[in-house]
């Protein structure tokens, strides 16, 4: 993992050759009513990249993500997810990217291989890719006596691990990670970000939001957004430097509460 | 066409693997036609009555023999004098007394008119009623008999009642059709409501919506096991009111499955509406429940006629769904109309869906914007 962050983190500027954009998002400007949710959005996100968005509730977040994931259409501006357009290729948008929200998204009355059988199915896997992903995921995750268990019967931190391997089960370019560790113990969070890690070191783009600022640390660039505007962009180093503190923390309570 | 049956399958396991929903779609309606059938039974059937015959002619007991056999009654004993019928009251056992007065053949012959009284125990005030209405129904067809076309007005009784399409008015014939009505339209708009909510309330319905499946093939999909399953409890109900309460299907059995299909579907619509307007799975119970339930019980005309009601309630009942449908099911099932009477009531539910669908089209839009 350390391989991939380091290289990324020297030098991002760098990473500018046009394939390894994942995300293009150029002047997006998205309005409810006379409400502007986003405004005027200048951001790139490079393949296998860990790519933290935070800011403060109700900053335009889920806004952005809703965009990105194909669910919304932009009001204005060039957004480009994968490589598709975000006005007029929402499908293929939607066939590379994996989604993981605070609730896991798994079905509790079903079983570990249901739900598997049941994602990939919905993302067009073939029966046999779906079965050798799932002997692959039970072998990696040690859960292989988990198989036909119900949901419901597993602990939340496996669960949630479970649910993010489900999100990028179908190996998708990027996948978008909304407060993923909402209500979890320290340790449970400690190992999630493990997978985090795994997961951008095979070239899997990671689009994390969070509201914990240890967490902001691990990610190889951070957008701090407030009233639908990025206010800073930039490594977790960096912006430390540029606004004299000692933790993101620090950083995000100076830009966000002014 | 393979993603949606995958999901279609896993939307077959949460309701096969909850016994609540399988309870509630399957031994609801089972036990809602039962309940209805026999409990709320209207019908009598051997009630009790005493005989107090001052005449004891030949009139009077061609009479009591038709009365007796007529199958909704039994003697319990012929009284003697008017002193007995406190006594034989008091016992329970029976629920009314006729009483032929003297020379009641006689009198009838020669004036053309004699009285009978019916003595009913008032303390039941339904059975009471239903007594005296079988014993003159009986008396006035007896009169009918005897008299012949020339003589009218030989006895004077109340009005002849006449009761076309259910001439024993059991009970059933009006009980089952609006179960059926009742039971699909709660089950259909409930759990379509509260399965689509539950997506929400849970999260997976954003996954969902990313996922590369399109939003009409998630909702389909979401419906299609409830559209199959109340099909079946359409059948199962109409095999047990068969079987049980020997109700059959006049009508056509294709118009009559074919009319409910469309009802199942305008309330598969009508609860993906619901979903669409409530945030959580309570409300979504609570608006299926309040909002369906009652109105349709109280004013769809399954139990109490729409014409008797202020007209107020009249057009209240007017945007009610299941007022059409009860029309459609008993001119079909009890009195074997066609398509031809009922294309009205057909055309209101089409237009009812077609609405319903509308509006949830348009509020799942405004929710993802």
């Amino acid at each position: 993992m350390g391989k991939t962050k380091e290289s990324i983190m020297s030098n991002p500027g760098q990473k500018n050759i046009i394939q390894d954009k994942v995300i293009t998002v150029n002047n997006l400007v998205k309005k409810f009513g006379n409400f502007v949710a986003n405004d005027n959005l200048n951001f790139e996100v490079y393949a296998g990249e860990i790519f933290g968005f935070l800011g403060a509730n109700g900053a335009g977040k889920t806004t952005t993500i809703r965009i990105l994931s194909g669910l919304s259409k932009p009001t204005s501006g060039e957004v480009s997810v994968a490589g598709f357009d975000a006005y007029t290729q929402t499908e293929q948008i939607k066939r590379n990217i994996g989604y993981m929200c605070q609730k896991f998204s798994l079905y509790e009355d079903l079983t570990v291989k249901e739900n598997i059988i049941l994602y990939g199915g919905i993302y067009g896997m073939s029966k046999s890719l779906i079965k050798r992903r799932l002997s692959e995921l039970l072998a990696k995750l040690h859960f292989q006596e988990y198989e036909n268990r119900m949901i419901s019967d597993l602990p939340l931190g496996l669960r949630q691990k479970l649910a993010f391997s489900v999100a990028i089960l179908h190996e998708p370019k990027i996948v978008f990670l909304d407060e993923p560790t909402g209500g979890v113990d320290p340790i449970t969070r400690r190992q999630f970000w493990e997978s985090i890690y795994e997961t951008a070191s095979i070239g899997i783009t990671v689009f994390v939001t969070t509201h914990y600022m240890d967490e902001a640390e691990y990610c190889d660039r951070i957008s701090i957004m407030n009233d639908g505007r990025i206010v800073a962009l930039d490594t977790p180093d960096n912006l430390k430097k540029q606004y004299d503190a000692k933790t993101v923390e620090e950083v995000f309570i100076k830009i966000a509460r002014p | 066409m393979k993603r949606f049956l995958g999901f279609v399958k896993k939307e077959f396991l949460h309701i096969f693997r909850d016994y609540r929903t399988l309870f509630i779609l399957f031994g609801i309606p089972a036990a809602q036609i039962l309940i209805f059938g026999y409990a709320v039974s209207t019908d009598i059937k051997n009630a009790g009555v005493a005989i107090l015959d001052m005449s004891h002619d030949e009139i009077t007991e061609k009479l009591t023999d038709k009365i007796i056999s007529s199958g909704f009654f039994r003697k319990t004993e012929t009284l003697l004098n008017y002193n007995d019928i406190d006594r034989i009251f008091k016992k329970g056992k029976t629920k009314a007394v006729i009483i032929f007065e003297h020379d009641f053949g006689k009198k009838l012959i020669s004036e053309g008119k004699s009285s009978l009284s019916i003595i009913a125990d008032g303390s039941e005030p339904n059975t009471a009623t239903l007594v005296t209405n079988y014993t003159t129904a009986i008396v006035n067809n007896f009169t009918a008999d005897l008299a012949g076309p020339t003589l009218n007005n030989s006895l004077r009784i109340s009005p002849e009642v006449k009761m076309l399409y259910n001439p024993e008015l059991k009970s059933h014939f009006m009980f089952v059709p609006g179960v059926v009505t009742l039971i699909l339209i709660l089950i259909c708009a409930l759990m379509t409501s509260v399965t689509i909510t539950r997506e929400k309330e849970f999260g997976t319905m954003e996954v969902l919506l990313v996922s590369p499946l399109r939003p009409i093939q998630i909702i389909l999909g979401k419906v299609m096991p409830y559209f199959i399953l109340s099909f079946i409890n359409v059948l199962l109900i109409l095999v047990l009111s068969w079987l049980v309460f020997g109700l059959p299907v006049k009508g056509s059995l294709i118009l009559l499955l074919a009319e409910c299909m469309l009802y199942i579907m305008m309330s598969l619509t009508l609860g993906i509406l619901i979903s669409t307007v409530s945030s959580n799975m309570q409300q979504a119970i609570f608006i299926s429940l309040v909002g369906l339930m009652l109105p349709t019980v109280l004013l769809s005309g399954f139990i109490f006629p729409i014409e008797n009601m202020p007209k107020i309630y009249d057009y209240v009942s007017s945007i009610l769904p299941p007022r059409y449908f009860i029309v459609i099911i008993k001119n079909i099932m009890i009195k074997g109309t066609g398509l031809m009477y009922i294309w009205k009531e057909t055309l209101i539910l089409i237009v009812m869906t077609v609405v319903f669908i509308g509006l949830s089209v348009r509020n799942f839009k405004i929710r993802l914007e």
